[in-house]
């Protein structure tokens, strides 16, 4: 893929390069400093491994201290910056530029504290996701969000794209999570913002700064909720004829009282892949899969589970499983949470990441497969049905220039296709370089500019994560109306 | 409240022209809802002011969707008769500030509920107003008309400017609408009362409430001054501090769900159970915050880690003798304390740096408020940042200036 421009790097700050290298070294010491060309091949993409540029050099700070005197030369020496967690973005939102360096924040993965009484964990964010469940499951507590890449990535990219996952409908997504961070800024001063508190004083900056993709500043610690598990929990599978069905089905269960912890929507193709791969058990003569899961005492469990089956009888569900042991219950989870792995086996896809209203899913199911039908593409689609985070998969042969490139066109269209119909470009992948250039589709110039004035709030000089989130064009547009 | 001489306008654009005439001339803004919580903070000096009530009615709901839309000046009374017609309601209860501040119950506005993100008890486990804004509509202090989020659960496209926006009382922008999430009303709801408990002993039973997997989705306790003035007799009556921990679902799960958290909470006495009825009673009593009402006393409101709230209240003892009582299993005080010139400012926030949160003046004389600083100062980065963002949106400072920080 190649069809987004990336702007052209700096010759100035690129002949720069070994004087820089060296002031870095003198800041953080050659350990912490990557330059040598194997090395930086490392960091030079992300999750959407089409777009790679090589960065000056990578420091990977161990302290807080560091990124800000890290980040204090670059801002007097004009240098831009891509911070970077665990590189899994699916929208190229840690792709370096030529003339950036990149600050990985993975050496500061340490938990600092946890706190049961008062329900917080304090944790540096190179942490991963998982591993801050991890911490906290011996007295049976977790931390909510949980991204299909929860063993890879790290907090501080959840932060930055303020994450969702499965579990999201009952729990929340990132930003419900946290109550507090310790952020650098691009000059180097270092803020405190919440705390171990359940609301910050003055500006909500905590909703300004997660989700905002890194270009606000880099987050070093946070104080993040953790949650006490529910007694157990239990998945089952519903297969339908149709999507209408599966659709329908999902909403008569959420509008009769019932919030299950998760609902997973799988089409065919998703369906067929995943059984392959995962022997989840999985029926193969069904249209549409819905994986259910609800969570309580095994009472509980067992009536809301009888009560979902009986809400959808009416839809005519042609399979109705529901998980007897927690090794089935994994398995059903493996199939679904191995998805993308798995059919990354079968063929290179571009995943998409729009949200749409739940009512409009036939609607869209139904152009989608037009679309990518028009562009000779297969597709296999995925959707956290409760929320309505739909995350198509386009397959493609990534060796065919012309192919990758229909496949770039495809995913465009179904992305103006969920903003059309009422939701937007992206629901918890972010914006990126991905899908820069579709901003405007979604918002009007002055929307644009009033989240463009934020970023010059906190980055005056838009050194942080440059090029992404918003058309190159509109940077050029704050300045006129600046 | 009816505020007389306010100019409402009854559309977006109209609001925007409005907006964008006074900041060519510089001429300030007081930004309304209703006006239920005009006293909250210090007063805005303006000489025009501009009232959402005209901006009126529900213009999306799915049920089925757990998603609603309402313009900024719709009535919360109307919001929540809506969702309750289809069994559902919001999920962070806000409180209802009025009758605390000598006004009327029930007349605030939707818009207002989140551009003040005042949260209710059962924040503690589904999260404040903030945390279910999905997108808004608004007008800046330049007269831009914009929007931000949408109506999807799931969205990280752009900026989260709509959270940006959660609790900035009406200083960066003028909501005209909200979208946000709602839930099911739960079939049945039980309280487990402890009497007799010490400030501290409450604490640690409301945090042990919390850390099991019962969903407690309130946890409050009532030292016995506060007890007395309750208006649900059964808790009245007891004459004793009364600690509340609320327990909401299917009727077969309430039951089951109170049974074990009594046995878990055995160590500290033997937990009362009330009924659906009286449950629904105290804690539509805890929105209203019934205890505070008929007191012209200032009152705070402190939010603190939650093992601290009682050190909280017990250090600012030393200075000056107070009412209190804690809600968000201890994290959030509601503080009453005598009438003084700074309404024990100096003193409070001497504590507070000590034990870390922030103190608000919920209620005070308008000298008082004129005179203090009404919501905690801002530590020297969070100020820099927060004088950055009132300029980005509002750059001439015609927005409620002062209100919340004389930030330009």
């Amino acid at each position: 893929m190649s069809s987004i421009l990336l702007p052209e790097p700096n010759p100035e700050i690129i002949a720069r390069r070994d004087a820089i290298i060296a002031d870095l070294i003198s800041i953080v010491g050659a350990e912490a400093v990557v330059s040598d060309e194997d090395g930086r091949r490392a960091f030079e993409t992300d999750g959407l491994t089409a777009y790679r540029k090589m960065p000056l050099a990578v420091v990977l700070p161990q302290s807080t201290e560091e990124v800000s005197a890290v980040l204090r030369y670059c801002h007097r020496n004009g240098i831009k910056v891509v911070a970077r967690g665990a590189g899994t973005s699916l929208c190229g939102g840690a792709l370096p530029a030529e003339d950036s360096i990149v600050v990985g924040v993975s050496k500061m993965n340490k938990v600092l504290e946890i706190d049961y009484e008062n329900r917080v964990a304090v944790v540096q964010t190179g942490i991963t996701n998982l591993a801050i469940s991890n911490a906290v499951s011996k007295e049976c507590f977790f931390y909510a969000p949980d991204p299909s890449s929860q063993l890879a990535c790290t907090l501080a990219g959840n932060l930055a794209m303020n994450s969702g996952g499965a579990h999201c409908l009952k729990y929340g997504v990132t930003t419900n999570n946290v109550l507090g961070l310790k952020m650098v800024l691009i000059d180097g001063e270092i803020v405190e913002i919440g705390g171990p508190y359940l609301d910050s004083p003055g500006y909500d900056l905590l909703g300004l700064i997660i989700g905002s993709e890194g270009q606000f500043g880099i987050v070093t610690e946070a104080t993040v909720r953790i949650l006490r598990a529910a007694e157990q929990a239990r998945p089952m599978l519903m297969g339908f004829e149709s999507t209408e069905a599966a659709g329908a089905c999902v909403s008569a269960i959420i509008g009769s009282g019932i919030i299950p912890v998760a609902i997973e929507y799988m089409d065919k193709p998703a369906i067929e892949v995943c059984e392959a791969f995962a022997k989840a058990g999985y029926p193969l003569d069904v249209e549409a899969l819905l994986i259910v899961e609800v969570e309580g005492s095994n009472e509980e469990i067992e009536d809301l589970l009888a009560r979902i089956v009986k809400i959808a009888e009416p839809f005519k569900p042609r399979t109705v499983k529901v998980s007897s042991s927690p090794a089935e219950s994994a398995k059903i989870w493996k199939g679904r949470k191995s998805a993308f792995g798995a059919i990354g086996r079968i063929s290179e896809y571009y995943c998409m990441d729009g949200t749409i209203p739940l009512k409009q899913l036939p609607h869209v199911l139904t152009r989608i497969s037009e679309i990518c039908g028009s562009h000779g593409l297969k597709v296999a689609n995925i959707f956290h049905a409760g929320d309505g985070n739909l995350h198509p998969l386009i397959l493609y042969n990534a060796n065919d220039p012309v192919e990758v490139e229909k496949a770039e066109k495809a995913g465009a269209e179904i992305l103006k296709l969920c903003v059309e119909v009422g939701g937007c470009l992206t629901g918890e992948h972010g914006v990126g370089i991905e899908k820069r250039d579709l901003m405007r589709h979604q918002f009007s110039e002055t929307d644009l500019l009033v989240q463009m004035r934020i970023k010059s709030v906190f980055d005056p000089e838009w050194l942080l994560n440059p090029a992404k989130v918003f058309p190159l064009a509109e940077r050029i547009m704050l300045d006129k109306a600046a | 409240m009816d505020v007389p001489g306010v100019v409402r306008p009854a559309t977006e654009w109209e609001l925007s022209s409005l907006i964008a005439a006074a900041a060519e001339r510089g001429k300030p803004i007081e930004v309304l809802g209703a006006g239920t919580k005009r006293d909250v903070g210090r007063p805005v000096q303006a000489a025009l002011t501009i009232s959402t009530t005209s901006l009126r009615g529900i213009t999306l709901y799915e049920p089925t969707e757990l998603v609603m839309s309402a313009q900024a000046g719709t009535l919360l009374a109307d919001v929540e008769g809506q969702l309750a017609a289809k069994g559902q309601m919001l999920p962070f209860e806000p409180i209802d500030l009025g009758p605390a501040l000598g006004g009327e119950a029930g007349r605030g506005t939707i818009g207002a509920v989140f551009a003040t993100n005042l949260s209710g008890s059962r924040r503690v486990v589904t999260g404040a107003a903030r945390d279910h804004l999905l997108g808004v509509r608004a007008v800046n202090g330049r007269g831009e008309a914009f929007k931000s989020g949408g109506r999807v659960m799931k969205n990280v496209t752009g900026y989260d400017i709509a959270r940006g926006l959660a609790g900035s009382w009406g200083t960066l922008a003028v909501l005209t609408e909200v979208t946000f999430k709602v839930v099911p009303r739960p079939e049945e709801t039980a309280t487990l009362v402890l009497s007799g408990l010490t400030d501290d002993l409450a604490t640690e039973v409301m945090c042990q409430a919390l850390g099991t997997p019962y969903e407690v989705s309130g946890a409050v306790h009532l030292p016995q001054v506060m007890a007395s003035r309750l208006r649900t007799s059964e808790l009245r009556d007891l004459r004793k501090s009364v600690t509340a921990l609320r327990i909401e679902n299917f009727s077969k799960f309430v039951r089951y769900r109170c049974e074990k958290l009594r046995e878990n909470l055995e160590p500290y006495g033997k937990a009362e159970v009330l009924g659906d009825d009286v449950s629904r009673a105290f804690w539509d009593e805890m929105r209203q915050l019934s205890v505070l009402q008929g007191d012209q006393r200032p009152l705070w409101r402190i939010s603190t880690k939650p093992t601290f709230g009682h050190k909280v209240v017990e250090a600012i003892r030393q200075y000056m003798p107070v009412d209190a009582f804690y809600d968000w299993s201890g994290g959030l005080i509601w503080l009453e304390v005598p009438v003084s010139a700074d309404a024990g400012a100096s003193d409070i926030r001497r504590v507070i740096a000590q034990y870390g949160g922030h103190a608000t003046l919920m209620r005070a004389e308008p000298a008082v408020r004129a005179a203090i600083d009404v919501f905690q100062p801002l530590e020297p980065g969070a100020e820099r940042l927060s004088r950055g963002i009132k300029a980005a949106f509002d750059p001439a400072g015609i927005l409620n200036p002062g209100r919340m920080y004389a930030l330009s």
